[in-house]
């Protein structure tokens, strides 16, 4: 699971006093095996033998964030989900 | 004047049995009978209700009482937890024992429904529930009956506040996984489902949603009698009370005892009546469980944590000595066939994950195979957590275990091929897979 703990500070939508990372999830009902995630986010994301993603472990950086935020966009079945999390 | 003699209750007097004080039968225990044997529902009068469901959900917590469906979850929390949720609660009684190692919760339901009864009533109360359902496996016909009867019997005599309704799930491995009867409760197929939501928060219809295995509300019905000192005073401090387990395997007296939490192993294996022949190794906790060598495993207090400490996993009390003469490898495989058959067919890494490990464990076995060692290795790291739901982090438990409690055979298969055990006849049972035997 990725996380990145967002900086705290005035702006903090959630309330947590900035405790708050996004996690990269798979939802594995929905997820087809198109591949793409792993094509537009390979540093966090590769697939199985089947074609299937495996999230690596590790934290989001400001640029990989971005771009889990474009794979997430980009997920055919919309299996691909960045999730809320408090640290 | 005179004097009315009320019997005592058999569960006040002894420590075990409890859930199967009474007669030694298999017949069901009618409703004259359970409350002759028990005592009436505990319910209060309508006036006193809302502060006696806190009450009673305090006793429920103090008691120290788990889940007894396999996670063993403090039973007590789950209550409050749903009890404070948003929305009107529902109650859910998990009577779909998937598993084909563990036989407790059908002779529980067949035996004593009204115990169970009791306890899905009493969980409604104390969460304010306005539904219940109990659910069995749609092709136990005439366990449903009898429960349908038993229901029908309450509802004559007034005894729940709300009608217990009892429905028929399909009957497969991954359709008793609480989210999956949820699912088809709402109109769906019996499958597990992604979370969250989770059951406890949206559950049936949207609301909260108490999910709870029978054995587990049946000790509830005992604990709003007795109170939670006495539920205490079986079992050990750090777990209380007694629990039903299937024995298995190599032991003279095969079935579904209660005993005290914090017995030893060796001691369930001797009140299923002693080895009949050496013993190799132990599965504890059934399909989703692990291996255990025998030795370690003969002194081992039956209790979560040490069960746990020692590797092993208690799962739904499910107790299997493997004699000596057994191939643990191919006993391992065709549980690993199954499951594999067992999977609900939704997300790819457990689709196409546990066929290939139940091939790569098969070789193993059955072949002797030099290299499939790593290879299941893999395969075990590849499944698992992988899933919506637990069924490929079960299988890969178990097929762990095997490749730690076997490896002396995994060696010897390699060098020599396959031992004589495989020709022997399965000693775990597989549905519908004895008829070669």
């Amino acid at each position: 699971m990725l996380r990145r703990p967002a900086a705290a500070g005035p702006a903090d939508p959630w309330g947590h006093g900035g405790l708050v990372s996004e996690i990269l999830r798979v939802n594995p009902i929905a997820c087809t095996a198109h591949g793409i995630c792993a094509e537009l986010l390979p540093e966090a994301i590769q697939l199985d033998p089947w074609g299937y993603p495996i999230v690596m472990p590790g934290e989001l950086t400001g640029e990989m964030l971005s771009n889990a935020r474009r794979a997430v966009a980009s997920c055919p079945a919309l299996a691909l989900v960045l999730e809320k999390e408090r640290a | 004047m005179t004097v009315e003699v009320v019997p005592r209750p058999l569960a006040r007097q002894a420590r075990v049995p409890r859930l199967l004080a009474g007669p030694g039968t298999r017949q069901p225990i009618g409703l004259l009978e359970h409350e002759r044997l028990h005592g009436q529902l505990p319910l209060p009068p309508a006036r006193a209700q809302r502060e006696s469901a806190g009450r009673l959900i305090d006793v429920i917590e103090r008691s120290g009482l788990t889940g007894r469906g396999g996670a063993g979850f403090p039973t007590g929390r789950k209550l409050r937890s749903v009890a404070g949720a948003r929305g009107r609660p529902v109650v859910l009684a998990n009577g779909a024992e998937g598993e084909p190692a563990s036989a407790k919760d059908r002779l529980l339901l067949s035996r004593s429904p009204h115990l169970v009864l009791d306890g899905i009533s009493l969980a409604a109360f104390a969460v304010g529930a306005d539904r219940a359902f109990l659910a069995l496996h749609r092709q136990e016909a005439r366990l449903g009956a009898s429960l349908e009867a038993a229901a029908e019997a309450r509802a004559a005599a007034g005894i729940d506040e709300i009608r217990i309704e009892i429905v028929g799930i399909p009957g497969r491995y991954v359709s008793s996984e609480q989210s999956a009867i949820v699912q088809y409760l709402n109109g769906g197929p019996a499958v597990p489902t992604f979370s969250p939501p989770r059951t406890h928060e949206r559950g049936f219809d949207g609301r909260p949603t108490l999910v709870n295995n029978v054995e587990t509300l049946a000790h509830i019905a005992l604990i709003a009698r007795h109170g939670d000192r006495w539920f205490r005073s079986a079992g050990v401090p750090e777990a209380p009370g007694t629990m039903l387990v299937t024995v298995d395997g190599c032991v003279a007296r095969p079935g579904v005892y209660e005993i005290e939490l914090g017995m030893p192993v060796g001691a369930v294996l001797v009140r299923a009546g002693g080895l009949t022949e050496p013993a190799q190794s132990i599965l504890t906790g059934g399909y989703f469980g692990t291996w255990l060598p025998a030795d370690i495993a003969w002194q081992l207090p039956l209790t979560r944590r040490d069960v746990t400490a020692a590797g092993g996993a208690l799962g739904a009390g499910i107790i299997v000595a493997l004699p000596a003469s057994s191939c643990g490898l191919s006993e391992t495989a065709r549980v690993l066939r199954y499951l594999a058959g067992e999977t609900a067919g939704q997300c790819g890494p457990c689709v196409f994950g546990l066929p290939a490990l139940a091939d790569a464990l098969a070789d193993l076995a059955y072949q002797g195979e030099r290299r499939v060692g790593g290879q299941v290795s893999a395969l075990i790291g590849l499944v698992e957590g992988r899933g919506a739901c637990k069924h490929p982090d079960g299988a890969a438990q178990l097929a762990r275990s095997a490749l730690r409690a076997f490896s002396a055979d995994v060696i010897r298969h390699r060098e020599r091929g396959p031992c004589y055990g495989v020709r022997r006849r399965p000693v775990l049972p597989i549905p519908g897979d004895m008829a070669d035997w």
